[in-house]
């Protein structure tokens, strides 16, 4: 189900049973639905109390939070050398089990905290005249590490809301990484008008391969589950390809798959002197969520989108075309894939390579699940997730755990939200059972 | 409730006007390529299939084709047939035999002009084919633990993650047990509790089955790789110690010429895989079983109303698909390299359930686009063996190109089982 603030498309009164059956296939259509807010109340006090015992979404998110990373402790605990000798010799020693148990939780999390909101060190050191942006450092690592998955994750919202699945921005993503990657070394323009023409180029080089998608699925009903996916092993090796064939995109005297470096023009400037790494990046992912967000709630196009999101026959017999949305769809969320593409190539000095691409494309889904496709959700989930990325960095630095626990923190995030009646009965809420607002319109394959 | 308001909503594809078109458009696509690239460029010679191993005993003469003459030959018959597709709306059975007879002219024509006047020998064909089915185990089991799941109506995203998670605990309980078997047992059960989870979520929390799918993969991935690097690496003398199946030569099967090496001389999990076909395709198709199965698959409220236990049912398929992902997952490991490697399972999954969807929910079906996968995987090995002056990552592109081509054009819109992602809810 869609939040109430939202209006949701009003189908044509014959089709309605349709949206009934698929956008709400688990919510028993009698029963008010526990999880919505009715209406905007005032926030009371009452009216907290209310939401908490009876697990408003926020409240079950931030309790998702909370139970992944406990389940992130655990798995720190469990493979921690030290921890599981004083658990061991817990007979003599009980008490020196707790402790290092609590001890190698707490000095990872610390860590992570520190390495994603802020660290209490700069603050005594800045009233000890060093330096006060560096209070600001993490939170601006957080912001620069969730530029990319807030674009990424937009990408897979548009297409959620059309009811599709785009498991191919990664592939969007190597399609805009090129253009920029080509238009950022090949070309000479002045300073700003040549990062603009890189942004826009890398737009439209993730938009054509999301055409591409949306095109075929169009004229043949291909699933686009299997093109998407196809796509991306296309665009691996074709990145790969053209980054290590000589005259191709391969640096000159390089032997190995890299990029020329770009040219200083075409860079991203950073806001705010050097230690704070946050870039223009961020702005670009902002706007681009603000113009998402008008383009689904405002425009006729989005309109459609939700329309044909909702029930592909019902939007059909409104005068529709479902093939001009899907199209329309795909090329949308494969531009903004190719704009994550941009911030990266555009805002780092490390040249593309075959890795540049990492799992952006993939957290994207994650991004796009835990803010219900939502521009708003998404720019949250996509913080959340970049301060977790950035945090684990240095938990892994200072402490030695693999920073891939934040991806199973992350993961599980996800997961617990997308199941609230789980949450209710660990935490003996209230809340009548069910199910939770879906996420997503899933109409399994069948969209 | 809700699930008897499902009326049949068909979304019509746009009217596919010369679907046959495009066959034949392809095929003559083919044909040429086949004259104009592989006939025209063939170096001098002839090129050798060889169609024993190096050392192998009885030894088969291998067999000479010259490279030119042999691609125009082929690239003509493509033609024809293209044609032919063109004017007359052949029998299906004659689409199908016409697709793969052009396919097969293609890849005859290209091999002989990676071979013809190579310098490094004959095309080893055993090779070829051994190699092609052992790249599609995981693949093959992949797409039939898919299927399980989604025949009974849950979409199962997560077979990467039981892949993964199979392969992690197979190279673990293998290394500290010294057992393969037990290796084999483990990576099994660990997928099968990935399925468990899946089902918990999907079927009683009636969660969306494609998040929690796609959240498995990633909670696997990052559980494998947390675990990796912290215990695996550290202590790799005890939990990744790398060991492996021996192979296990059929008695009286495995010394027939060509069929023997390629078909009955692997380990054990070739072997497992024959039989999880057979068994899962009879038991789909020919028993009560598996009508049960379909029936909740297609219409579960239908199949609730004559007793059949939809939950159970669905719950039961989703752990078996599970268990078998997770064989697959242990044959990435103590099936073939014996060690665990950080994201070892590198999209398998994903190809597998292409493999699925593009094999219409059909276990043969799936076989058959899974080999498809497998051979292309193997055959770029093989060219780049023959040193073929084409960039591999071009080589390796070759089979995601065909899959895009072929379910656009050949395959278009398959139909899933009905209420496949469809939670159900008691009415």
């Amino acid at each position: 189900m869609t939040d109430q603030n939202e209006a949701e498309p009003p189908a044509e009164p014959s089709a309605a049973p349709y949206v009934a059956s698929e956008t709400a296939t688990t919510v028993d259509a009698g029963a008010p639905a526990p999880d919505q807010p009715r209406g905007r109340q005032p926030l009371t006090g009452n009216a907290i109390i209310q939401a908490v015992t009876e697990g408003h979404s926020v409240v079950i998110t931030i309790l998702a939070v909370f139970v992944a990373l406990l389940v992130g402790a655990v798995l720190i605990v469990a493979s921690d050398p030290v921890v599981l000798r004083a658990w061991d010799s817990f007979g003599y020693a009980p008490g020196t089990a707790f402790s290092a148990t609590w001890d190698s939780v707490s000095a990872a999390y610390s860590a992570l905290f520190e390495g994603a909101i802020f660290s209490p060190a700069t603050i005594s050191a800045a009233f000890h005249g060093g330096s006060v942006a560096a209070i600001f450092y993490p939170l601006s690592l957080t912001a620069f590490e969730a530029t990319p998955l807030i674009l990424t994750g937009l990408s897979v919202a548009v297409c959620f809301r059309a009811g599709m699945f785009n498991i191919g921005a990664a592939g969007q993503w190597v399609g805009g990484a090129l253009v920029a990657t080509w238009l950022g070394y090949a070309v000479n323009l002045p300073i700003v008008l040549h990062a603009v023409v890189c942004i826009i180029g890398a737009f439209v080089g993730g938009a054509l391969i999301g055409w591409i998608v949306g095109e075929i699925k169009a004229r043949t009903g291909a699933h686009e589950v299997i093109l998407t996916i196809m796509l991306n092993y296309v665009m691996y090796n074709f990145l790969a390809f053209l980054l290590s064939s000589r005259g191709l995109l391969q640096a000159p005297g390089q032997t190995n798959a890299v990029a020329p470096n770009i040219k200083a023009n075409a860079f991203l400037p950073h806001v705010g002197g050097p230690p704070p790494q946050v870039g223009v990046g961020f702005l670009i992912a902002l706007a681009a969520a603000g113009a998402t967000s008008w383009l689904l709630s405002r425009s006729t196009t989005g309109f459609e989108f939700r329309a044909v999101g909702a029930s592909p026959s019902a939007a059909r017999s409104a005068g529709i075309s479902v093939e001009r949305v899907w199209v329309l769809a795909f090329l949308i969320a494969g531009g903004l894939a190719g704009l994550s593409a941009s911030t990266i190539v555009l805002g780092q000095t490390a040249p593309l390579t075959t890795n540049s691409y990492g799992t952006y494309g993939f957290d994207g889904i994650t991004v796009a699940l835990l803010g219900r496709a939502r521009p708003l959700g998404v720019v949250l989930a996509g913080l959340l997730f970049g301060a977790l990325n950035a945090g684990g960095t240095v938990m892994e630095a200072a402490t030695g755990v693999p920073s891939d626990v934040t991806n199973v923190i992350e993961a599980l995030i996800v997961l617990l939200v997308a199941a609230p009646p789980l949450i209710r009965a660990l935490f003996r809420l209230r809340g009548t059972g069910g199910a939770g607002p879906q996420a997503v319109a899933s109409k399994g394959w069948s969209g | 409730m809700t699930t008897t308001l499902e009326a049949p909503a068909p979304v019509r594809a746009p009217v596919t006007v010369g679907r046959r078109y495009l066959a034949a458009g392809t095929f003559i696509v083919l044909g040429l390529i086949d004259i104009f690239v592989f006939g025209v460029f063939a170096h001098r010679g002839d090129a050798v299939f060889a169609l024993s191993l190096p050392g192998a005993t009885p030894k088969l003469p291998g067999i000479h084709v010259p490279g030119a003459p042999a691609a125009y030959v082929l690239g003509v018959i493509s033609i024809g047939l293209g044609i032919l597709r063109a004017v007359v709306d052949l029998p299906r059975w004659g689409k199908r035999l016409s697709i793969a007879i052009v396919l097969l002219c293609f890849l005859i024509s290209l091999l002989a002009w990676a071979d013809a006047g190579s310098s490094v020998g004959p095309l080893q064909v055993i090779d070829l084919l051994q190699g092609t089915l052992t790249a599609s185990i995981p693949l093959v089991l992949g797409a039939l633990a898919g299927l399980m799941c989604e025949r009974s109506g849950v979409i199962n995203i997560a077979i990467e993650g039981q892949l993964l998670i199979g392969a992690f605990t197979a190279a673990a309980v293998a290394s500290v047990t010294g057992g393969v078997w037990l290796g084999l047992l483990g990576g099994s059960l660990a997928g099968g509790l990935v399925g468990i989870i899946l089902a918990i979520f999907a079927i009683t929390f009636l969660v969306d089955q494609i998040i929690v799918g796609v959240v498995l993969d990633v909670i696997a991935l990052g559980m494998t790789n947390y675990l990796y690097n912290r215990v695996m690496v550290p202590y790799a003398n005890t939990f990744n110690a790398g060991n492996t199946f021996g192979t296990v030569k059929i008695p009286v099967l495995g010394n027939i010429p060509v069929i023997g090496p390629v078909f009955f001389d692997s380990n054990v999990f070739l072997y497992i895989t024959y039989a999880l076909i057979v068994v899962i395709q009879i038991a789909l198709f020919r028993t009560r079983w598996g009508l049960r199965v379909r029936a909740v698959g297609e219409h579960p409220t239908a199949a609730d109303t004559v007793g059949i236990r939809v939950v159970w049912t669905r719950y039961r398929n989703v752990i078996l698909g599970g268990l078998i992902a997770g064989i697959g997952g242990a044959y990435l490991t103590v099936g073939s390299v014996g060690f665990f490697t950080s994201d070892i399972s590198s999209g398998f999954g994903y190809i597998a359930l292409a493999a699925m969807i593009f094999g219409r929910w059909t276990p043969l079906g799936s076989v058959a686009a899974a080999l498809l996968f497998g051979f292309s995987y193997q055959l770029q090995t093989e060219l780049s063996v023959l040193r073929v002056p084409v960039s591999s990552f071009i080589l390796l592109m070759a089979p995601y190109v065909a899959t895009i081509i072929a379910v656009a054009g050949l395959v278009g819109r398959v139909r899933p089982p009905a209420a496949d992602g469809k939670p159900y809810v008691k009415a």
